[in-house]
Protein backbone atom coordinates (compact mmCIF):
# COMPACT_ATOMS: atom_id res chain seq x y z
CA UNK A 1 0.00 0.00 0.00
CA UNK A 2 2.64 2.44 1.08
CA UNK A 3 4.66 1.43 -1.92
CA UNK A 4 1.80 2.18 -4.29
CA UNK A 5 1.23 5.61 -2.78
CA UNK A 6 4.91 6.34 -3.27
CA UNK A 7 4.62 5.19 -6.84
CA UNK A 8 1.67 7.46 -7.48
CA UNK A 9 3.51 10.43 -6.00
CA UNK A 10 6.61 9.74 -8.03
CA UNK A 11 4.62 9.42 -11.22
CA UNK A 12 2.59 12.53 -10.50
CA UNK A 13 5.80 14.46 -9.95
CA UNK A 14 6.79 13.75 -13.52
CA UNK A 15 5.74 16.39 -15.96
CA UNK A 16 5.63 17.02 -19.68
CA UNK A 17 8.39 19.02 -21.36
CA UNK A 18 5.80 21.72 -21.82
CA UNK A 19 4.96 21.95 -18.12
CA UNK A 20 8.66 21.93 -17.27
CA UNK A 21 9.22 24.79 -19.75
CA UNK A 22 11.92 22.64 -21.34
CA UNK A 23 13.35 24.31 -24.45
CA UNK A 24 12.36 21.28 -26.53
CA UNK A 25 8.71 22.05 -25.88
CA UNK A 26 9.33 24.60 -28.64
CA UNK A 27 9.14 22.65 -31.89
CA UNK A 28 11.43 25.17 -33.62
CA UNK A 29 14.16 24.17 -31.22
CA UNK A 30 13.61 20.52 -32.15
CA UNK A 31 13.80 21.34 -35.84
CA UNK A 32 17.02 23.28 -35.26
CA UNK A 33 18.55 20.19 -33.70
CA UNK A 34 17.31 17.90 -36.48
CA UNK A 35 18.81 20.29 -39.05
CA UNK A 36 21.92 20.85 -36.94
CA UNK A 37 25.64 20.41 -37.52
CA UNK A 38 25.57 16.64 -37.86
CA UNK A 39 23.70 17.11 -41.13
CA UNK A 40 24.57 20.69 -42.05
CA UNK A 41 28.30 19.84 -42.01
CA UNK A 42 27.70 16.92 -44.32
CA UNK A 43 28.71 14.26 -41.80
CA UNK A 44 25.38 12.58 -42.42
CA UNK A 45 23.13 13.18 -45.46
CA UNK A 46 19.85 15.05 -45.17
CA UNK A 47 16.85 12.72 -45.48
CA UNK A 48 15.81 14.61 -48.58
CA UNK A 49 19.13 13.90 -50.30
CA UNK A 50 19.17 10.31 -49.15
CA UNK A 51 15.80 9.50 -50.72
CA UNK A 52 16.66 11.53 -53.80
CA UNK A 53 19.49 9.05 -54.48
CA UNK A 54 16.89 6.37 -55.09
CA UNK A 55 14.56 8.70 -56.98
CA UNK A 56 12.06 8.85 -54.13
CA UNK A 57 12.02 12.61 -53.65
CA UNK A 58 9.57 14.31 -53.37
CA UNK A 59 7.73 11.82 -51.24
CA UNK A 60 4.12 11.54 -52.41
CA UNK A 61 1.08 9.86 -50.87
CA UNK A 62 -0.43 6.74 -52.39
CA UNK A 63 -4.04 5.79 -51.79
CA UNK A 64 -5.38 6.97 -48.42
CA UNK A 65 -6.00 3.98 -46.17
CA UNK A 66 -5.76 5.22 -42.60
CA UNK A 67 -7.33 8.20 -40.91
CA UNK A 68 -5.53 8.72 -37.62
CA UNK A 69 -7.19 11.08 -35.18
CA UNK A 70 -5.44 12.36 -32.09
CA UNK A 71 -8.20 13.25 -29.62
CA UNK A 72 -5.86 14.95 -27.17
CA UNK A 73 -2.50 15.03 -25.45
CA UNK A 74 -3.81 14.33 -21.96
CA UNK A 75 -2.56 11.03 -20.55
CA UNK A 76 -2.48 9.26 -17.21
CA UNK A 77 1.16 8.34 -17.84
CA UNK A 78 4.28 10.38 -18.53
CA UNK A 79 6.46 7.90 -20.40
CA UNK A 80 10.05 8.93 -20.80
CA UNK A 81 10.15 8.26 -24.52
CA UNK A 82 6.76 9.78 -25.43
CA UNK A 83 6.82 11.54 -28.81
CA UNK A 84 3.56 13.32 -27.97
CA UNK A 85 4.93 14.86 -24.75
CA UNK A 86 1.67 13.65 -23.24
CA UNK A 87 0.79 13.69 -19.57
CA UNK A 88 -1.83 14.61 -16.97
CA UNK A 89 -0.80 18.25 -17.29
CA UNK A 90 -1.59 18.48 -21.01
CA UNK A 91 -4.97 20.11 -21.48
CA UNK A 92 -5.20 20.01 -25.28
CA UNK A 93 -8.19 17.79 -26.05
CA UNK A 94 -10.53 17.59 -29.00
CA UNK A 95 -13.87 19.33 -28.61
CA UNK A 96 -17.16 17.77 -29.66
CA UNK A 97 -17.40 20.34 -32.42
CA UNK A 98 -14.14 19.14 -33.97
CA UNK A 99 -15.28 15.54 -33.45
CA UNK A 100 -18.43 16.35 -35.45
CA UNK A 101 -16.20 17.58 -38.28
CA UNK A 102 -14.18 14.38 -38.06
CA UNK A 103 -17.33 12.25 -38.16
CA UNK A 104 -18.39 13.99 -41.33
CA UNK A 105 -15.06 12.96 -42.86
CA UNK A 106 -15.20 9.43 -41.43
CA UNK A 107 -18.61 8.88 -43.07
CA UNK A 108 -17.28 9.86 -46.50
CA UNK A 109 -13.65 8.79 -46.53
CA UNK A 110 -12.16 6.17 -48.81
CA UNK A 111 -9.91 5.03 -45.93
CA UNK A 112 -10.57 1.56 -44.56
CA UNK A 113 -9.01 2.16 -41.14
CA UNK A 114 -9.82 4.65 -38.42
CA UNK A 115 -7.13 4.96 -35.77
CA UNK A 116 -7.84 6.89 -32.56
CA UNK A 117 -4.86 7.93 -30.54
CA UNK A 118 -3.67 10.41 -27.92
CA UNK A 119 -2.41 10.78 -25.07
CA UNK A 120 -4.89 8.42 -23.54
CA UNK A 121 -7.86 8.86 -25.88
CA UNK A 122 -10.18 7.49 -23.20
CA UNK A 123 -9.54 10.61 -21.07
CA UNK A 124 -11.38 12.82 -23.53
CA UNK A 125 -14.83 13.33 -21.95
CA UNK A 126 -16.49 12.81 -25.35
CA UNK A 127 -14.47 9.71 -26.17
CA UNK A 128 -17.32 7.20 -25.75
CA UNK A 129 -19.76 9.31 -27.66
CA UNK A 130 -17.24 9.66 -30.46
CA UNK A 131 -16.55 5.92 -30.61
CA UNK A 132 -20.28 5.15 -30.69
CA UNK A 133 -20.89 7.59 -33.53
CA UNK A 134 -17.78 6.60 -35.49
CA UNK A 135 -18.54 2.89 -35.24
CA UNK A 136 -21.83 3.55 -37.04
CA UNK A 137 -19.93 4.72 -40.11
CA UNK A 138 -19.12 1.10 -40.93
CA UNK A 139 -15.39 1.53 -41.25
CA UNK A 140 -13.63 -1.80 -41.76
CA UNK A 141 -10.97 -1.56 -39.06
CA UNK A 142 -11.55 0.69 -36.07
CA UNK A 143 -8.44 0.99 -33.89
CA UNK A 144 -8.15 2.57 -30.47
CA UNK A 145 -4.63 2.96 -29.10
CA UNK A 146 -4.99 2.27 -25.41
CA UNK A 147 -2.08 2.43 -22.99
CA UNK A 148 -3.63 -0.37 -20.85
CA UNK A 149 -3.04 1.24 -17.44
CA UNK A 150 -5.91 3.63 -18.12
CA UNK A 151 -8.32 0.70 -17.70
CA UNK A 152 -7.24 0.43 -14.06
CA UNK A 153 -6.58 4.12 -13.45
CA UNK A 154 -10.07 4.91 -12.24
CA UNK A 155 -13.33 3.03 -11.63
CA UNK A 156 -14.99 4.85 -14.49
CA UNK A 157 -12.61 3.12 -16.93
CA UNK A 158 -12.95 -0.42 -15.56
CA UNK A 159 -15.64 -1.35 -18.11
CA UNK A 160 -13.54 -0.25 -21.11
CA UNK A 161 -12.92 -3.86 -22.28
CA UNK A 162 -16.69 -4.38 -22.55
CA UNK A 163 -17.15 -1.01 -24.18
CA UNK A 164 -14.48 -1.81 -26.78
CA UNK A 165 -16.06 -5.19 -27.40
CA UNK A 166 -19.52 -3.70 -27.87
CA UNK A 167 -18.24 -1.47 -30.65
CA UNK A 168 -15.93 -4.08 -32.12
CA UNK A 169 -12.93 -1.86 -31.57
CA UNK A 170 -9.48 -3.18 -32.48
CA UNK A 171 -7.31 -2.54 -29.44
CA UNK A 172 -3.63 -1.69 -29.95
CA UNK A 173 -1.63 -1.31 -26.75
CA UNK A 174 1.93 -0.53 -25.79
CA UNK A 175 4.08 -2.98 -23.90
CA UNK A 176 7.79 -2.13 -23.91
CA UNK A 177 8.91 -5.47 -22.54
CA UNK A 178 7.71 -8.70 -20.98
CA UNK A 179 9.79 -8.07 -17.89
CA UNK A 180 8.81 -5.73 -15.09
CA UNK A 181 11.97 -3.69 -14.74
CA UNK A 182 12.29 -2.80 -18.41
CA UNK A 183 8.65 -1.77 -18.65
CA UNK A 184 8.65 0.31 -15.50
CA UNK A 185 11.89 2.04 -16.42
CA UNK A 186 10.42 3.38 -19.63
CA UNK A 187 6.82 3.98 -18.59
CA UNK A 188 6.90 4.51 -14.82
CA UNK A 189 6.81 2.38 -11.68
CA UNK A 190 3.86 0.05 -11.41
CA UNK A 191 3.02 0.25 -15.11
CA UNK A 192 4.01 -3.36 -15.76
CA UNK A 193 1.69 -4.90 -13.16
CA UNK A 194 -1.21 -2.71 -14.24
CA UNK A 195 -0.62 -3.52 -17.91
CA UNK A 196 -0.65 -7.23 -17.10
CA UNK A 197 -3.94 -6.88 -15.23
CA UNK A 198 -5.42 -4.87 -18.10
CA UNK A 199 -4.35 -7.47 -20.66
CA UNK A 200 -5.93 -10.19 -18.55
CA UNK A 201 -9.15 -8.16 -18.37
CA UNK A 202 -9.12 -7.80 -22.17
CA UNK A 203 -8.47 -11.54 -22.62
CA UNK A 204 -11.36 -12.25 -20.28
CA UNK A 205 -13.91 -10.59 -22.57
CA UNK A 206 -12.37 -12.37 -25.56
CA UNK A 207 -9.74 -9.90 -26.80
CA UNK A 208 -6.57 -11.40 -28.25
CA UNK A 209 -7.65 -15.03 -27.99
CA UNK A 210 -6.27 -17.19 -30.81
CA UNK A 211 -9.54 -17.59 -32.74
CA UNK A 212 -11.17 -14.37 -31.65
CA UNK A 213 -12.21 -11.59 -34.01
CA UNK A 214 -11.65 -9.14 -31.19
CA UNK A 215 -8.19 -7.96 -32.22
CA UNK A 216 -5.63 -7.17 -29.57
CA UNK A 217 -2.18 -6.16 -30.82
CA UNK A 218 0.77 -4.96 -28.83
CA UNK A 219 3.25 -2.25 -29.66
CA UNK A 220 6.85 -2.70 -28.67
CA UNK A 221 9.29 0.16 -28.77
CA UNK A 222 12.83 -0.02 -27.43
CA UNK A 223 13.40 1.34 -23.94
CA UNK A 224 16.56 3.19 -24.81
CA UNK A 225 18.83 4.46 -27.55
CA UNK A 226 18.74 1.39 -29.76
CA UNK A 227 16.64 0.15 -32.65
CA UNK A 228 14.02 -2.58 -32.42
CA UNK A 229 15.16 -6.06 -33.37
CA UNK A 230 13.39 -8.42 -35.71
CA UNK A 231 9.62 -8.06 -35.25
CA UNK A 232 8.84 -11.76 -35.70
CA UNK A 233 11.48 -12.88 -33.21
CA UNK A 234 10.30 -10.30 -30.67
CA UNK A 235 6.69 -11.36 -31.16
CA UNK A 236 7.71 -14.95 -30.51
CA UNK A 237 9.54 -14.00 -27.29
CA UNK A 238 6.68 -11.81 -26.06
CA UNK A 239 4.09 -14.48 -26.76
CA UNK A 240 6.06 -17.17 -25.01
CA UNK A 241 6.84 -15.08 -21.92
CA UNK A 242 3.39 -13.52 -21.50
CA UNK A 243 1.69 -16.89 -21.94
CA UNK A 244 4.00 -18.80 -19.59
CA UNK A 245 4.17 -16.16 -16.88
CA UNK A 246 0.70 -14.62 -16.98
CA UNK A 247 -1.47 -16.76 -19.29
CA UNK A 248 -1.93 -13.77 -21.61
CA UNK A 249 -2.81 -14.07 -25.30
CA UNK A 250 -2.54 -11.40 -27.98
CA UNK A 251 -2.49 -11.33 -31.76
CA UNK A 252 0.40 -9.40 -33.30
CA UNK A 253 3.34 -7.44 -32.03
CA UNK A 254 4.28 -4.23 -33.84
CA UNK A 255 7.91 -3.24 -33.38
CA UNK A 256 8.17 0.53 -33.61
CA UNK A 257 11.32 2.64 -33.78
CA UNK A 258 11.52 5.64 -31.47
CA UNK A 259 11.77 8.79 -33.55
CA UNK A 260 14.23 11.43 -32.39
CA UNK A 261 11.65 14.02 -31.39
CA UNK A 262 10.03 15.39 -28.24
CA UNK A 263 10.78 13.53 -25.00
CA UNK A 264 12.80 10.84 -26.75
CA UNK A 265 14.97 13.55 -28.29
CA UNK A 266 15.35 15.09 -24.85
CA UNK A 267 16.47 11.72 -23.53
CA UNK A 268 18.93 11.22 -26.41
CA UNK A 269 20.51 14.61 -25.81
CA UNK A 270 20.60 14.29 -22.02
CA UNK A 271 22.19 10.82 -22.19
CA UNK A 272 24.68 11.87 -24.88
CA UNK A 273 23.26 9.33 -27.31
CA UNK A 274 21.88 11.68 -29.97
CA UNK A 275 24.74 11.46 -32.43
CA UNK A 276 25.16 7.69 -32.19
CA UNK A 277 21.43 7.21 -32.52
CA UNK A 278 21.24 9.33 -35.67
CA UNK A 279 24.16 7.35 -37.09
CA UNK A 280 22.35 4.08 -36.32
CA UNK A 281 19.22 5.33 -38.06
CA UNK A 282 21.08 6.55 -41.14
CA UNK A 283 23.22 3.40 -41.36
CA UNK A 284 20.10 1.24 -41.17
CA UNK A 285 18.40 3.28 -43.93
CA UNK A 286 16.43 0.91 -46.12
CA UNK A 287 15.29 2.38 -49.45
CA UNK A 288 12.57 -0.24 -49.82
CA UNK A 289 10.96 0.98 -46.58
CA UNK A 290 10.60 4.47 -48.07
CA UNK A 291 7.87 3.39 -50.48
CA UNK A 292 5.67 2.27 -47.60
CA UNK A 293 6.28 4.79 -44.84
CA UNK A 294 3.14 5.57 -42.93
CA UNK A 295 2.61 9.05 -44.38
CA UNK A 296 2.10 7.48 -47.82
CA UNK A 297 -1.26 6.04 -46.74
CA UNK A 298 -2.24 8.03 -43.65
CA UNK A 299 -3.61 11.42 -42.69
CA UNK A 300 -3.17 12.55 -39.13
CA UNK A 301 -5.64 14.93 -37.48
CA UNK A 302 -4.74 16.87 -34.35
CA UNK A 303 -7.00 17.63 -31.38
CA UNK A 304 -7.70 21.05 -32.86
CA UNK A 305 -8.48 19.74 -36.33
CA UNK A 306 -5.27 20.50 -38.24
CA UNK A 307 -4.02 17.98 -40.76
CA UNK A 308 -0.58 16.40 -40.86
CA UNK A 309 1.28 13.74 -42.83
CA UNK A 310 1.72 11.70 -39.67
CA UNK A 311 1.53 11.88 -35.89
CA UNK A 312 5.25 12.75 -35.72
CA UNK A 313 4.87 15.72 -38.03
CA UNK A 314 1.92 16.74 -35.89
CA UNK A 315 4.17 16.84 -32.83
CA UNK A 316 6.73 18.89 -34.75
CA UNK A 317 3.98 21.24 -35.89
CA UNK A 318 4.68 20.52 -39.57
CA UNK A 319 1.25 20.86 -41.19
CA UNK A 320 0.43 19.29 -44.55
CA UNK A 321 1.75 21.11 -47.60
CA UNK A 322 -1.67 21.43 -49.19
CA UNK A 323 -4.34 24.05 -49.75
CA UNK A 324 -6.46 21.93 -47.42
CA UNK A 325 -4.96 22.19 -43.98
CA UNK A 326 -7.89 21.75 -41.62
CA UNK A 327 -10.52 19.06 -41.13
CA UNK A 328 -13.30 21.59 -41.71
CA UNK A 329 -12.07 22.03 -45.30
CA UNK A 330 -11.25 18.33 -45.79
CA UNK A 331 -10.97 17.20 -49.38
CA UNK A 332 -9.34 13.85 -49.97
CA UNK A 333 -8.56 14.43 -53.61
CA UNK A 334 -6.84 17.76 -53.04
CA UNK A 335 -4.97 16.39 -50.03
CA UNK A 336 -3.72 13.35 -51.84
CA UNK A 337 -2.00 15.54 -54.37
CA UNK A 338 0.52 16.93 -51.91
CA UNK A 339 4.21 16.52 -51.23
CA UNK A 340 4.94 15.01 -47.85
CA UNK A 341 6.83 17.25 -45.42
CA UNK A 342 10.02 15.50 -44.38
CA UNK A 343 13.03 16.10 -42.19
CA UNK A 344 15.76 14.11 -40.47
CA UNK A 345 13.34 12.50 -37.98
CA UNK A 346 12.00 10.54 -40.98
CA UNK A 347 15.07 8.30 -40.80
CA UNK A 348 13.23 6.67 -37.88
CA UNK A 349 10.61 5.35 -40.31
CA UNK A 350 13.09 3.92 -42.81
CA UNK A 351 15.58 2.13 -40.57
CA UNK A 352 15.90 -1.62 -40.96
CA UNK A 353 12.55 -3.17 -41.69
CA UNK A 354 10.97 0.29 -41.44
CA UNK A 355 8.57 1.48 -38.80
CA UNK A 356 4.99 2.73 -38.69
CA UNK A 357 2.06 2.70 -36.29
CA UNK A 358 1.27 -0.73 -37.79
CA UNK A 359 4.80 -2.03 -37.22
CA UNK A 360 7.38 -2.80 -39.88
CA UNK A 361 6.77 -1.77 -43.49
CA UNK A 362 9.51 -3.38 -45.58
CA UNK B 1 46.19 10.36 -35.17
CA UNK B 2 43.86 10.52 -32.25
CA UNK B 3 45.56 10.64 -28.87
CA UNK B 4 43.91 7.42 -27.79
CA UNK B 5 44.24 3.95 -29.31
CA UNK B 6 40.52 3.30 -29.22
CA UNK B 7 37.93 5.71 -30.60
CA UNK B 8 34.24 4.64 -30.36
CA UNK B 9 33.60 6.32 -33.73
CA UNK B 10 36.03 3.86 -35.37
CA UNK B 11 33.50 1.07 -34.93
CA UNK B 12 31.39 2.67 -37.65
CA UNK B 13 34.39 2.57 -39.95
CA UNK B 14 34.92 -1.18 -39.56
CA UNK B 15 33.65 -1.73 -43.10
CA UNK B 16 36.48 0.46 -44.41
CA UNK B 17 39.00 -2.38 -43.98
CA UNK B 18 37.68 -3.63 -47.32
CA UNK B 19 39.16 -0.56 -49.04
CA UNK B 20 42.74 -1.79 -48.61
CA UNK B 21 42.03 -5.40 -49.44
CA UNK B 22 38.77 -5.78 -51.19
CA UNK B 23 38.84 -9.51 -51.74
CA UNK B 24 39.76 -10.53 -48.21
CA UNK B 25 37.60 -7.85 -46.61
CA UNK B 26 34.59 -8.93 -48.60
CA UNK B 27 35.18 -12.59 -47.84
CA UNK B 28 35.42 -11.79 -44.16
CA UNK B 29 32.18 -9.78 -44.06
CA UNK B 30 30.31 -12.39 -46.06
CA UNK B 31 31.51 -15.05 -43.67
CA UNK B 32 30.69 -12.90 -40.65
CA UNK B 33 27.18 -12.21 -41.88
CA UNK B 34 26.57 -15.86 -42.61
CA UNK B 35 27.79 -17.00 -39.19
CA UNK B 36 25.23 -14.85 -37.40
CA UNK B 37 22.22 -15.93 -39.43
CA UNK B 38 19.57 -18.19 -37.91
CA UNK B 39 20.85 -21.74 -38.07
CA UNK B 40 20.95 -24.71 -35.76
CA UNK B 41 21.53 -22.00 -33.17
CA UNK B 42 19.19 -19.03 -33.10
CA UNK B 43 20.53 -15.56 -33.92
CA UNK B 44 19.67 -14.68 -30.32
CA UNK B 45 21.86 -17.46 -28.92
CA UNK B 46 24.71 -16.47 -31.21
CA UNK B 47 24.45 -12.89 -30.05
CA UNK B 48 24.99 -14.03 -26.44
CA UNK B 49 27.95 -16.20 -27.46
CA UNK B 50 29.44 -13.21 -29.29
CA UNK B 51 28.99 -11.08 -26.18
CA UNK B 52 30.76 -13.64 -24.01
CA UNK B 53 33.64 -13.97 -26.48
CA UNK B 54 33.84 -10.19 -26.81
CA UNK B 55 34.63 -10.05 -23.11
CA UNK B 56 37.11 -12.88 -23.22
CA UNK B 57 39.05 -11.25 -26.05
CA UNK B 58 38.44 -7.90 -24.35
CA UNK B 59 37.42 -6.09 -27.49
CA UNK B 60 35.71 -2.78 -26.63
CA UNK B 61 34.21 -2.52 -30.11
CA UNK B 62 32.62 -5.96 -29.84
CA UNK B 63 31.33 -5.27 -26.33
CA UNK B 64 29.76 -2.04 -27.60
CA UNK B 65 28.25 -3.78 -30.62
CA UNK B 66 26.92 -6.89 -28.90
CA UNK B 67 25.48 -5.11 -25.88
CA UNK B 68 23.47 -3.01 -28.31
CA UNK B 69 22.62 -6.05 -30.41
CA UNK B 70 21.37 -7.84 -27.29
CA UNK B 71 19.18 -4.89 -26.32
CA UNK B 72 17.71 -4.83 -29.81
CA UNK B 73 16.86 -8.49 -29.53
CA UNK B 74 15.17 -7.98 -26.17
CA UNK B 75 17.87 -9.92 -24.33
CA UNK B 76 17.76 -9.02 -20.63
CA UNK B 77 20.68 -7.76 -18.59
CA UNK B 78 20.53 -10.92 -16.46
CA UNK B 79 21.04 -13.04 -19.59
CA UNK B 80 23.89 -10.79 -20.73
CA UNK B 81 25.68 -10.98 -17.39
CA UNK B 82 25.31 -14.77 -17.27
CA UNK B 83 26.88 -14.99 -20.71
CA UNK B 84 29.80 -12.83 -19.52
CA UNK B 85 30.24 -15.14 -16.53
CA UNK B 86 30.22 -18.18 -18.80
CA UNK B 87 33.04 -16.59 -20.78
CA UNK B 88 34.90 -15.55 -17.63
CA UNK B 89 34.55 -19.03 -16.12
CA UNK B 90 36.07 -20.64 -19.18
CA UNK B 91 38.82 -18.07 -19.28
CA UNK B 92 39.73 -18.50 -15.60
CA UNK B 93 39.30 -22.25 -15.92
CA UNK B 94 41.74 -22.20 -18.80
CA UNK B 95 44.25 -20.42 -16.57
CA UNK B 96 43.67 -22.69 -13.61
CA UNK B 97 43.82 -25.94 -15.53
CA UNK B 98 47.42 -25.00 -16.32
CA UNK B 99 47.94 -25.33 -12.63
CA UNK B 100 48.14 -29.05 -13.27
CA UNK B 101 51.11 -28.39 -15.54
CA UNK B 102 52.76 -26.49 -12.74
CA UNK B 103 52.01 -29.28 -10.29
CA UNK B 104 53.45 -31.89 -12.68
CA UNK B 105 56.61 -29.87 -13.18
CA UNK B 106 56.95 -29.21 -9.49
CA UNK B 107 56.58 -32.88 -8.66
CA UNK B 108 58.98 -33.92 -11.35
CA UNK B 109 61.68 -31.57 -10.14
CA UNK B 110 61.23 -32.28 -6.47
CA UNK B 111 62.73 -35.19 -4.59
S1 LIG C 1 3.68 7.04 -24.70
FE1 LIG C 1 1.46 6.80 -24.68
S2 LIG C 1 0.97 6.18 -22.59
FE2 LIG C 1 3.01 7.05 -22.56
S3 LIG C 1 2.75 9.22 -22.05
FE3 LIG C 1 2.80 9.05 -24.27
S4 LIG C 1 0.67 8.88 -24.88
FE4 LIG C 1 0.77 8.41 -22.70
S1 LIG D 1 8.11 10.84 -39.87
FE1 LIG D 1 6.12 11.07 -40.86
S2 LIG D 1 6.59 12.21 -42.71
FE2 LIG D 1 8.50 11.33 -42.03
S3 LIG D 1 8.65 9.37 -43.09
FE3 LIG D 1 7.73 8.99 -41.08
S4 LIG D 1 5.56 9.00 -41.49
FE4 LIG D 1 6.54 10.04 -43.22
Amino acid sequence: MEQSILTEIKNAAKKSLKARHNELADTHRQMDILNGDLFADGELPYFKDKIAQTGQFPLKPKKLEILQINVGYMCNQVCEHCHVDAGPDRKEIMTRETMEQCLEVIRNTGAHTLDLTGGAPEMNPDFRWFVEEASKAGIQDFIVRSNLTIILANKKYHDLPDFFKKHNVHVVSSMPHYTRNKTDKQRGDGVFDKSIQALQALNKVGYGMPDSDLRLDLVYNPSGAFLPGDQTALEHDFKKALKEDFDIDFHNLFAITNLPISRFLDYLLASDNYEDYMYSLVEAFNPSAVANVMCTNTISVSWDGWLYDCDFNQMLDLKVASKVKHIKDYNEEVLNDRNIVISQHCYGCTAGAGSSCQGTVA
Amino acid sequence: MANSYYDPADLRKFGNITEWSEELGKKFFDYYGKVFEEGALSAREKSLIALAVAHVVKCPYCIDAYTKDGLQRGITKEEMMEAVHAGAAIESGATLVHGVMMMNKYNKLSM
